[in-house]
């Protein structure tokens, strides 16, 4: 046997800078979840076709007392937002369930063999389902102006970036339940919850249509909060201080249960 | 190879490896049961074993994967994590561990990005021979292939320890020799190696160093020959009409005589003695000295197995 000094340059190397956190690393995270044909279909064809078949018909139906024509806004605005909600939404658990898939694969087990650190891993989840959002929201958006929806600028911006930014919310429970179960099929089984708590939060049609007891039971789910302060724009509502609160409590059960099982994950090893 | 540099020597012979008194139990299966093993840079080491003898355990345990219940391990005298961050150790696990939806060079890209200062895309690829697939997407790969990626992606970080675990595992014969060539090729560098494998001719032909494990304990510990030595080694037969087992049994080295009508079988460390008794003092004929293989030996050393452990 021959013995081999191991050279003092390898041992004298040093870790990468914030953990392993890249642009990358990001750039390629992100052309998969492009790739993914299904993604696609989730986050930007079904929210566009939706508000297509559904919201561009009532263009011209007012949504409050001021007519159209004298500058009101149209139940098709509504139905705009609903679904570019909607959009992000599914774009962020989708970005964040990815998790699972990677679990599933051995992917993650595999990163641990380089210096990569969790947080930075998660950061580039959330980063990626930040951008996968934003290009929901931009897509219904783009279509909602090509097609004739007119609202005050204000409330373009506003509620985009309520559905854009307040998605992060679905961020966590998607690294949430990626982190709950290995699954190569993950958005399988959430993507009929998701549309379930969507029509609880009202973006399908709005809650005054449904019965009273529903009603009271949907302002304790997820999608809740989020519809409410994206449309405030429109309303015209007086700031709903009980939505705020739904989108921090849901925010916080769903970082934490992400915590709480990426430890559970880790420590398992 | 000698450190020039003028810092103040950093430990360089440290060694690769210093592990002792592993154990390692899931629920009731005890995979891994007092473990010692120190590797010194620039070996080869097979650890070599049948299924579920606490191979992968071990080598979890090498890589920070898993947590020893009992002992340490050091890896060029840090903590295996410490070591992995960087890029001193990398490994080629069994399966898995790719992503399905990216090609091959962005694999590879993607896991360069992750250290801090990687050998070149182009040049891992070319020595793990898939330089001519890089824009292959993963999933149409083959297996032989795939593993020829995790072993790009573990040559990223020029780690001074490589460890794979069953790294043919599934792969034909062409391309497990193709694999080993290039593990060959790249260990010429003075990379320390240290694979697992349930394939004798693998730790024979490749390792310089074999432990052989079982049941989650080092059962042997040498080179290829000293393992076959210490199965103990050949076998005489020869034609004889009436063998005196006893003489034979007298014979220092002896350790089994059987008399058969057809002749005597005799197992020995020391055949030459044997041979030497049976033409000089009997009327024997036929002698014939088979050496026991690697396989044999194997066998032998690791017999008495059970379901008791995890692969």
């Amino acid at each position: 046997m021959t013995t081999i000094a191991t050279s003092a340059e390898r041992l004298g190397r040093t870790v990468p800078p914030f953990g392993g956190f890249n642009l990358r690393f990001l750039a390629i995270e992100f052309k998969r979840r492009l790739r993914n044909r299904r993604t696609l279909i989730f986050t930007v064809v079904m929210p566009v076709t939706l508000f297509l078949l559904v919201g561009l018909p009532t263009k011209n139906v007012p949504l409050t007392a001021t007519p159209i024509k004298d500058g009101g806004l149209s139940v098709a605005a509504y139905v705009l937002i609903s679904m570019a909600v909607y959009g992000a939404m599914v774009a962020s658990t989708s970005a964040g369930g990815a998790v699972a898939v990677e679990r599933a694969t051995g992917w993650s087990r595999q990163l641990r063999l380089t210096p990569l650190q969790p947080v930075a891993y998660i950061a580039i989840k959330v980063v990626s389902s930040l951008v996968l959002g934003l290009i929901a929201v931009v897509a219904t958006f783009t279509v909602g102006v090509v097609t004739g929806v007119t609202m005050p600028m204000q409330a373009w911006i506003i509620s985009g970036l309520v559905a854009w930014i307040g998605s992060l919310v679905f961020t966590a429970l998607g690294l949430f339940i990626g982190y709950l179960v290995p699954s190569e099929n993950v958005m399988q089984f959430l993507g009929p919850i998701l549309a379930i708590l969507a029509l609880f939060g009202g973006l399908f049609a709005p809650l005054s249509q449904f019965p009273q007891v529903i009603q009271d039971i949907a302002r304790w789910t997820p999608v809740y909060g989020l519809g409410e302060i994206a449309r405030a724009p429109l309303t015209g509502e007086a700031f709903d201080w009980a939505a705020v609160a739904n989108i921090v409590l849901w925010l916080v059960i769903f970082s934490v249960g992400a915590a709480l099982a990426f430890r559970r994950d880790t420590k398992r090893v | 190879m000698t450190n020039t540099s003028a810092a103040p020597p950093l430990t360089t012979t440290t060694a690769a490896i210093a592990a002792s008194g592993l154990t390692k139990s899931y629920g009731k299966v005890h995979a891994v049961r007092g473990i010692d093993l120190t590797v010194e840079p620039g070996e080869i080491v097979a650890f070599l074993g049948p299924n579920g003898a606490g191979k992968t355990t071990t080598i979890d345990m090498l890589l920070g994967l898993a947590k020893p219940d009992e002992g340490s391990v050091s890896v060029y005298g840090m903590s295996p994590r410490a070591a992995i961050s960087r890029g001193l150790v990398s490994a080629v696990m069994q399966t898995g561990g790719l992503l399905q939806d990216i090609t091959v060079r962005e694999t590879v890209e993607l896991t360069g990005s992750l250290f801090s200062d990687p050998r070149p895309v182009d040049e891992v690829l070319r020595r793990a021979g898939i330089l001519d697939i890089g824009d292959r997407i993963v999933k149409k790969c083959s297996g032989g292939q795939q593993q020829r990626l995790r072993f790009a992606m573990a040559l990223l970080s020029d780690p001074g320890l490589l460890i794979l675990d069953e790294p043919t595992t599934g792969m034909d014969v062409e391309g497990r020799r193709d694999f080993w060539n290039a593990i060959r090729e790249d260990a010429k560098s003075g990379r320390t190696v240290i694979f697992a494998t349930h394939y004798l001719e693998e730790a024979d032909a490749y390792a310089d160093r074999i432990i052989l494990v079982r049941k989650g304990q080092i059962v042997a510990d040498g080179s290829a020959a000293e393992i076959k030595n210490l199965a103990s080694g050949r076998i005489v037969r020869a034609s004889i009409a009436d063998a005196d087992e006893k003489a034979l049994r007298a014979i220092a080295g002896v350790n089994d005589v059987e008399v058969r009508p057809e002749g005597v079988l005799v197992r020995a460390s020391d055949s030459d003695a044997v041979a030497r008794y049976l033409l000089t003092k009997t009327d024997a004929k036929d002698i014939e000295i088979t050496s026991h293989n690697l396989e044999e030996a194997f066998i032998a050393l690791t017999a008495d197995d059970d379901e008791e452990d995890k692969s």
